[in-house]
Order: structure tokens, then C-alpha cells, then sequence
């Protein structure tokens, strides 16, 4: 009889734990934005059959790659409870200097990039003294350097496109065959941005902090997490990842533009947002920021597809955002 | 420098002389505190007693202008609450220092967390979720908390399992103290008697515990004896056996007058 | 904490699972692209600087009538911004991608869309630029565009003819640096109106974006630097409608002549009131509708387009002055877009 109750029992825990397991995969949080991306790839997939091809979905991941790039660092910002405007003027900027010391500059390729990058890194850095030294809040601080960085960029370019970019900064927008498919170099390094965040973000202790420091700053202080140092960090970092962003940016257009990255801001937190991270921080996956970045660049390329003019995919995009964004309220309610 | 007298007990924790003073208001002014090993210690005081500046000098959340502190009979200084902890004393906060969306687990081990062995924890900084999981769980069941899954994040969890998480956390890695401010505030009956039993629990596995509450019955429930604070020091260490409620609250508001000498006896210092 | 263990790698298997399946899709995809060639359909692009500016939606009003004349599919996008580079990069990736048989353009940076272009010019599509060359204008197979400077020559000599000998203290509300379209217009008012750059009669030069209330700022501060400014040229009539503003509330509109670009109905409006003294009127609805036309042809088996096209310009006034040729009000508001 005892063996009979104990088989029942474990029976019972299976059940349980499958049930919990599914449950579990449920409250995850990309979940939802990885269905709504499944979602709008079926939707299209069955209104044009060019849309399901390796070249276009290659096509989408190269579309995105900018911006997707800009929502690595967007993510970690705004899951410390902050947010970064400045992000797509920096990288205009870190384009810019790049573009311009190798062609004007006539400097190595390589030293060109790792300037650019250090410009934007100087910018992280200075959004992230602000926010914790000047104790000011980020939307502010980052309105600023948003502004500054914009009137350098024009400034340092003299409002002048620059061209005949050497392949040693452009080498990013060259493709490698998979399969049957071209993909791009920078596609991947998106993803290998995305990759190095998620494993960061989940696998080191760091990451564990910036979550708690979004989630409950006043908690991470008391358990010894030094708060302002991880957001001076944080910041930090993010810079940097625009200034990977500008190297992408420049492998895409081959040139060094600086009327780019004037909306990128906003497209980043809008990929955030979509994937289902919460503005008010500490929740929220960066896997869910990537598919949030493609849901866009899904819906785009869907709807340019079928014929339906671009500004369909702005209405889209503004409807996706305020549901992404209710889904997070609702949750919040239904925890609190 | 101190009192290494060796025959008495020795108090884990105790303060000589505190003196904080936010401007012209002051609010320790000259307070002793006394913690004995395997007790639980109850400060109760009213409304600007100055208890919590005590608590908060005791725990590191300030330095005291003036006075020292003393953990195992030798002097400490704390600048942080990292300092306090650093040195073994850990604090469940009133306002629960837990990170809501964390899971148990990562709350557990908040600031602490464990690495993986060898490079991969050496060099890649990789956690190990499974063993602080397991760790955790371990935890729990040692206070007899009944929570299944490590991986549930905090704010799906009732109140008082909430602070089971704060309480077990605290108690896992307290070395020589675990300080609790108003554990029970924001909590029903019935999970008040759940973590009531908890502090019992901890006490019981040789951590001396401060307990500051309002809640006189809870006190006298758990308490071995109890520090009255008054006016910035303290007027009073009685023990709930040997008087009544009614003393001490007449104690508290300065309706009856303090017994030092209690304290003196129990230090065993004089 | 055997749980624990099992849970997350079960976790990781169904990580694993939705990895697969993932790539399953896009196995399916790859399998995809051979059937992908629709049989018989024409399909034509076209991509504007921005969705909202009306020069930009007469443009696509005229591509859709005449796509729909033809029988021919039309996809539009634009740019959410002028000078929004990066979406009409991919919005030509996009058309490449959808199997469009002609492009027509309107580039928002003339020099960074070029190596998109030569991506699409490879899949043998034809590309047309409307309003704005890109540069090097070879990238595109044709142009079809007002010529802009001929737009600046006449209301130059209208001016010129309207002043004699009387002394001009003129102000020019350009657009911003280094926008072909905006130099053109500018080099050919100064043309027009037999000066030179750099001139003394030339009070004050400002950019203005084409914005009205960069306009106003831009006149207000020219007024404020020679008040005894008489003729101003504007880059286009918002521009102008922001100088008269400004001038008004200086209350010297009476004796200031205004000329401009564009003909949108704004404008022809504000010359028949006599806010604008004359107007150089472009017909973006027909660039549109011969630049689908010209990809029908070409989809049909003709050659592609080449070279530069005039979609032509005429001067709108309600005061003609001898010896320049113009048209009045009533053609201007039936010819005009917006």
C-alpha cells in the first residue's frame, strides 16, 4: 500500500511540476513579444510568400541591427529604472568621428573605430557621472547630451555627408554565405551583442545587481550592492554599445551621415518596450529587447511587402507599444 | 579599553555612551546597549525614544557622533551598513530590503552571490544558480518555511513568506548577530506568529537576536529580556517574566522610573 | 535539490525546443524563395523624403493615379524625418526584396543613398530620381525634377522687372547648407536678378529649413540687422508666409515684395491675398506620374529612362511685369499641390 501512495505521489509531483515548469515558461519575460513575433512572421508569411525567404528574414535581422545594437545598451539602462535619449545622437556622433578620422583623418581604419567608440564611451560615462554624482534624473541628464551630441555631430561634420569610407569601417555591411542565404557581418555581431548582454544580464552577479538596483535601489544599497558605482557603470557600458552601434550604423549606409540616428532614441525604447521590459525598471529579459527590435523590423518589411504604405507600420508600431506597456501595468497591478 | 573580565558572560554587542545629534534635535544622547549570546533582545520605546538611531548605529546605517560599540569586547566602527555586515551583523529592515521581481534565490543571496568553481566562475563570472537554489532552499527548510520553488519571484509571495526570505536570508549568514526592526508591522495574526516562531528559530540555532517593535504582546511573547529607550538612552532592561506589561509601558512613557542597575547586574562589567 | 536541477534542465530543454523550431522556420524559409517569382504583376516604388510634407503627398497622389491608370501596383515609404537616411535605405532593401520593377526617389541625403541605389540598380531595377539628383547623379538611370535653378531666374527677373532702377535691400531666406536644391534656387534668383554672391545689396542670408516659423525667426532677425530690407526671397512658401509674418508685425509689409518656390496652394493662395508677390510653380504630380510611367515602359520590355526630364516650372503673379513670362492666380490654384 505504501509503495502504491509513493508511486501516486510522484505521479502527482510530476504532474505538478510540468504544470509549474509550463507555468513558469508562461511569466517569462519574453514570452509574450517572442509569440507576437511569431505571430506577425506567420501573418506574413501567409499574405506573401516573399516573405518567408532566408534572404528577406536575413534582409529584417540587417534592418534591425542598428537599432537592435542601440536597445542592448537602451536595455541595461532601463533596467535600472532609467532611460537613455541620447543614445542615436552619440552614435551619430561616434559615426562621425570614425568616418571622418578615416577619410579626412587618413588614419587606420581600426584607430578610427576605437575613437568613435571611445567618444560614445566618453558620453556613457558622462550620462552615468550626471545620474549618480549630480544626483539628476536620466531623462534630463540624457535630454542634454541627447543635444550636445546632436550639435557636435553637425558641428565636427560641417553638415557634410562623408563618403568613399575604406573597407577596414564599412567591412561590417559585407555578407558570408549560410546555407543559401547572405547574411551580414553585422547582423551578427548584433547578436553577439545581444548574447554577451543576456549572459551578463542572468550569469554574472553584476547583472543579477542591475536588476535589483531597478527593482528596489533602496534594498540593493542595504544588501551592500554599491549602488552608485553599478549605475556609473551601467551608463557606461551603454556607451559603448553605441559605439558599436555607429560601427554598424556605417557598415549598413557606407557612409558617414550625419542626419542619421535622429529618431534611433526613440526606436530603441520602443524595441525595449515591445520586448516586454519595464520603464519603471528591474524587469524584463534583453531576449525579449530582441524581439521586440525585430517585431519592428518584422512589421515593417511585412507591410512594405503587401503593399501597405510605411505609415501603417508608425500606427502599428503606436498601438504595439501602448499594449506592450498595459500588459506591464496589468502585471504590476496584479503583483501589488 | 575593555572589559575582558572572562567570568561573566560577555555581551556579543553592546554600546557605551551613544551620542547623535541631527542639529539642534538630539536623539541618542549618552544610550547603552547590551546584547547577551542566545538571547532575544526586545528594544521597545516611544515615538523619538531614539531607538531607531540606536538600531541604525548598531546596524552601520550611521556613525554616532559619540561613544563606542563593541562586538565580542572588541571596538568596531561602522560606515556603512556593508561594514556591519562585513563584521557579522545582519538586519531585516521594516520596509523589507527585499528586490520584488528577484527570485527567492537571487534574493537570498543579493550581493553575495556564489560563483561557479574553477574558471568558470573565475574568469567568466559565472553564478552558480544551482547550488544558491539549493543553498537557499536549505535555508528555508532550516527555519521551517514551507516555500516550494527557489525560482518564485518574492512578490508572488504572502507577506510573512516575504519576510521568511528577509528572516532566513539574515539568519544564513549572521556570524555573530541578527537585528530585526519591526518585523511584524505590516503583517496579520497569524503570519506575526509565523515570523515570531522564525526569530524563536534563529535564537534557537544560537544567533542572538535584537528585536525592535511596537507590538508589546509580540514582545512579551519572544523576548528574554527587553531594553526600554527613552529620551535617547536607555531607562530600563527588564525581563518579561519578573514584571507586566503595564510596568513597562509606564517605564516607556516615563510614568515609572527606569532600573539602570537591571542592566548593570546582567553586564556583570561593574 | 534534485528539483531544482531537473526544473532547469527541463528549462533548458525547452529553451532548446524553441531553438529548433526557430530554425525549422527558417529552413522553411530558405525552401521558400524559389517559388517566390509572381508571374505578370508590375509593381512600382516609391520612396519621399517624408510622409507629411504636401509637395511629397501630391507626389504620391499623382504615382497612384497614374499606377492605377496603368493597371501597375505601387508601394510607398518614406522617411520619417527630412534627411532620414536610414529609412529609405531600407525601404529600398524592402522593394528590392518585394520584386519592384522601378524605384522613384526623392533622396533625402543625395550622397548617402548612393550605394543602396547601386544594390538595386544591380538587380536590374530602375531607379528614378524625382525633385533631387543623387550624387553622383549617374546612380540614378534618370531625373525627373523641376530645374530648380530656372525656378530661382524667373522670379529673379520678376523682381528685377518689378524693382527698374529703384535700389534693392534684399534679404535670402535659404534653406540650410549644402542642399543642392536650395543652392539652385538661390544662385538662380541671384541670376535672375543680374547680381552676384556676396553683393552689397544683399542685406542678410539666413537658413530657414523651409520651415514657416524658422522663417519668421530668420526675418525677424534680418529686419533687425538692415530695416530697410524691400525684396526677400524665400526658399519656399512656408518660408515666405513666415517673412510676411514677421514683417507684418514690423508693419512694413506694404512696402516689402516677397518672392518664392513652390506653388503649393498655400502659396498661390498668398499670392492672389498679395502676401507673395510671385512664385516659381513646380508639378511634383507630374514627376510622379512620368516616372511610373517610364517604369511601366520599361517593365513592358523598353528601355529605361535616362537622363534629366523637366517637369517644368512656370511663375504664378497677379501683377505680370513686361517682359517675363507668367501665368496667373487662376492657372497657379488649378495646377497647384497641396
Amino acid at each position: 500500500m505504501s509503495t502504491a501512495t509513493a508511486t501516486d505521489r510522484a505521479e502527482v509531483s510530476q504532474q505538478r511540476s510540468l504544470l509549474s515548469r509550463a507555468s513558469h515558461f508562461l511569466t517569462l519575460p519574453a514570452v509574450g513579444p517572442l509569440f507576437a513575433l511569431l505571430l506577425a512572421c506567420v501573418y506574413f508569411s501567409v499574405r506573401t510568400d516573399r516573405f518567408l525567404t532566408g534572404a528577406n528574414l536575413s534582409l529584417i535581422v540587417q534592418q534591425v541591427m542598428v537599432v537592435g545594437a542601440l536597445a542592448v545598451g537602451q536595455t541595461i539602462v532601463i533596467l535600472t529604472a532609467g532611460i537613455d535619449l541620447s543614445n542615436g545622437a552619440v552614435m551619430a556622433l561616434g559615426s562621425i568621428f570614425m568616418a571622418k578620422l578615416a577619410v579626412s583623418g587618413g588614419m587606420p581604419g581600426i584607430v578610427a573605430i576605437l575613437i568613435g567608440i571611445a567618444v560614445c564611451t566618453v558620453f556613457g560615462a558622462l550620462n552615468g557621472a550626471l545620474v549618480t554624482m549630480a544626483k539628476l534624473p536620466p531623462f534630463i541628464v540624457t535630454l542634454g547630451t541627447w543635444n550636445i551630441a546632436f550639435a557636435l555631430t553637425h558641428v565636427y561634420s560641417k553638415d557634410q555627408t562623408v563618403t568613399g569610407l575604406p573597407k577596414s569601417l564599412t567591412f561590417l555591411g559585407e555578407t558570408f554565405p549560410l546555407g543559401n542565404t547572405d547574411v551580414t557581418y553585422g547582423s551578427v555581431l548584433m547578436l553577439v551583442l545581444f548574447a554577451g548582454a543576456w549572459y551578463v544580464l542572468r550569469q554574472t552577479s553584476a547583472g543579477r545587481h542591475v536588476y535589483a538596483v531597478g527593482d528596489n535601489p533602496e534594498a540593493a544599497r542595504l544588501t551592500g550592492i554599491p549602488t552608485r558605482r553599478l549605475l556609473l557603470t551601467v551608463y557606461t557600458v551603454a556607451g559603448a554599445v553605441y559605439g558599436v552601434a555607429a560601427l554598424l550604423l556605417i557598415g549598413r549606409t557606407s557612409v558617414g551621415d550625419p542626419q542619421a540616428g535622429q529618431t534611433d532614441n526613440l526606436d530603441s525604447i520602443t524595441a525595449v518596450v515591445l520586448g516586454g521590459v519595464s520603464l519603471f525598471g528591474g524587469r524584463g529579459s534583453i531576449g525579449g529587447a530582441l524581439c521586440g527590435a525585430l517585431i519592428v523590423g518584422v512589421i515593417r518589411n511585412g507591410l512594405q511587402l503587401t503593399g501597405v504604405p510605411s505609415i501603417y507600420q508608425v500606427l502599428i508600431t503606436g498601438i504595439l507599444v501602448i499594449l506592450a506597456v498595459s500588459v506591464d501595468q496589468l502585471a504590476r497591478r496584479r503583483r501589488a | 579599553m575593555s572589559e575582558t573580565d572572562g567570568t561573566e558572560v560577555r555581551p556579543v554587542l553592546e554600546a557605551h555612551g551613544l551620542i547623535k545629534r541631527y542639529g539642534h534635535v538630539t536623539a541618542l544622547s549618552g544610550a547603552d546597549f547590551e546584547l547577551l549570546p542566545g538571547e532575544i533582545l526586545a528594544v521597545i520605546g516611544d515615538n523619538g525614544a531614539g531607538k531607531s538611531t540606536l538600531i541604525k548605529a548598531l546596524s552601520g546605517a550611521l556613525v554616532p557622533d559619540e561613544g563606542r560599540i563593541l562586538l565580542d569586547g572588541r571596538p568596531v566602527r561602522f560606515h556603512s551598513p556593508a561594514d556591519a555586515r562585513r563584521a557579522g551583523i545582519e538586519t531585516v529592515y521594516q520596509d523589507l530590503a527585499v528586490a520584488p521581481a528577484l527570485d527567492i534565490a537571487s534574493n537570498m543571496f543579493l550581493g553575495r552571490e556564489v560563483r561557479r568553481k574553477g574558471v568558470l566562475g573565475q574568469v567568466f563570472r559565472l553564478l552558480d544558480h544551482k547550488r544558491m537554489q539549493a543553498e537557499a532552499s536549505g535555508h528555508m527548510q532550516d527555519l521551517k518555511i514551507g516555500i516550494k520553488s527557489m525560482k518564485q519571484a518574492v512578490e508572488t509571495l504572502s507577506g510573512g513568506q516575504r519576510q521568511g526570505v528577509a528572516v532566513a536570508r539574515s539568519a544564513a549568514f549572521a556570524r555573530h548577530v541578527v537585528i530585526m526592526d519591526e518585523p511584524t508591522a505590516a503583517l496579520g495574526v497569524k503570519e506575526s506568529g509565523m515570523v515570531l516562531e522564525l526569530i524563536r528559530q534563529v535564537r534557537d540555532r544560537g544567533l542572538p537576536v535584537i528585536l525592535i517593535s511596537h507590538d508589546m504582546p509580540a514582545v512579551f511573547d519572544v523576548a528574554d529580556r527587553i531594553h526600554i529607550q527613552r529620551l535617547g538612552r536607555r531607562v530600563a532592561v527588564v525581563r518579561p517574566a519578573e514584571t507586566n506589561m503595564a510596568e513597562t509601558v509606564a517605564i516607556m512613557t516615563g510614568a515609572a522610573p527606569g532600573n539602570l542597575d537591571v542592566a548593570a547586574n546582567g553586564n556583570g562589567s561593574s | 535539490m534534485k528539483r531544482y536541477i531537473s526544473a532547469s534542465s527541463r528549462r533548458r530543454t525547452g529553451a532548446i525546443v524553441a531553438i529548433a523550431a526557430l530554425s525549422l522556420v527558417a529552413a522553411g524559409c530558405g525552401n521558400g524563395s524559389k517559388g517566390s517569382s509572381s508571374g505578370g504583376d508590375i509593381t512600382v516604388g516609391l520612396i519621399t523624403k517624408t510622409d507629411t510634407n504636401p509637395f511629397f503627398v501630391k507626389m504620391k497622389e499623382g504615382a497612384q493615379k497614374e499606377a492605377q491608370a496603368k493597371g501597375v501596383k505601387l508601394m510607398t515609404a518614406a522617411g520619417k524625418f527630412d534627411g532620414d537616411n536610414a529609412s529609405q535605405v531600407t525601404a529600398v532593401e524592402n522593394m528590392i526584396a518585394a520584386g519592384v520593377k522601378g524605384i522613384l526617389i526623392t533622396p533625402s541625403d543625395t550622397k548617402a543613398i548612393v550605394p543602396s541605389l547601386q544594390k538595386a540598380k544591380a538587380k536590374g531595377i530602375e531607379i528614378i530620381a524625382l525633385d533631387t539628383p543623387p550624387d553622383p547623379q549617374s546612380s540614378a538611370d534618370a531625373l525627373f525634377a523641376t530645374n530648380n535653378l530656372n525656378a530661382g531666374v524667373l522670379i529673379g527677373k520678376y523682381a528685377k522687372a518689378a524693382f527698374g532702377t529703384k535700389p534693392a535691400k534684399i534679404a535670402m531666406l535659404d534653406l540650410a547648407p549644402g542642399i543642392t536644391v536650395g543652392v539652385l534656387r538661390h544662385n538662380g534668383f541671384l541670376q535672375g536678378f543680374g547680381i552676384k554672391q556676396g553683393d552689397p545689396s544683399i542685406a542678410c542670408q539666413q537658413d530657414t529649413q523651409g520651415d514657416q516659423a524658422k522663417g519668421q525667426t530668420a526675418m525677424e532677425n534680418c529686419l533687425q540687422k538692415a530695416p530697410d530690407i524691400n525684396l526677400v526671397y524665400t526658399i519656399n512658401e512656408p518660408a515666405a508666409l513666415g517673412a510676411f509674418t514677421a514683417l507684418k508685425s514690423a508693419g512694413k509689409e506694404k512696402n516689402v515684395m516677397i518672392v518664392s518656390v513652390d506653388g503649393g496652394c498655400t502659396g498661390v493662395k498668398a499670392v492672389q491675398s498679395g502676401q507673395i508677390a510671385a512664385t516659381s510653380q513646380q508639378y511634383p504630380l507630374k514627376m510622379a506620374a512620368q516616372g511610373v510611367d517610364s517604369v511601366v515602359d520599361f517593365a513592358k520590355g523598353g528601355k529605361k529612362a535616362t537622363g534629366y526630364t523637366d517637369t517644368g516650372v512656370n511663375l504664378v503673379t497677379s501683377k505680370a511685369q513686361p517682359g517675363v513670362d507668367s501665368k496667373d492666380v487662376q492657372f497657379g490654384l488649378s495646377n497647384c499641390w497641396g
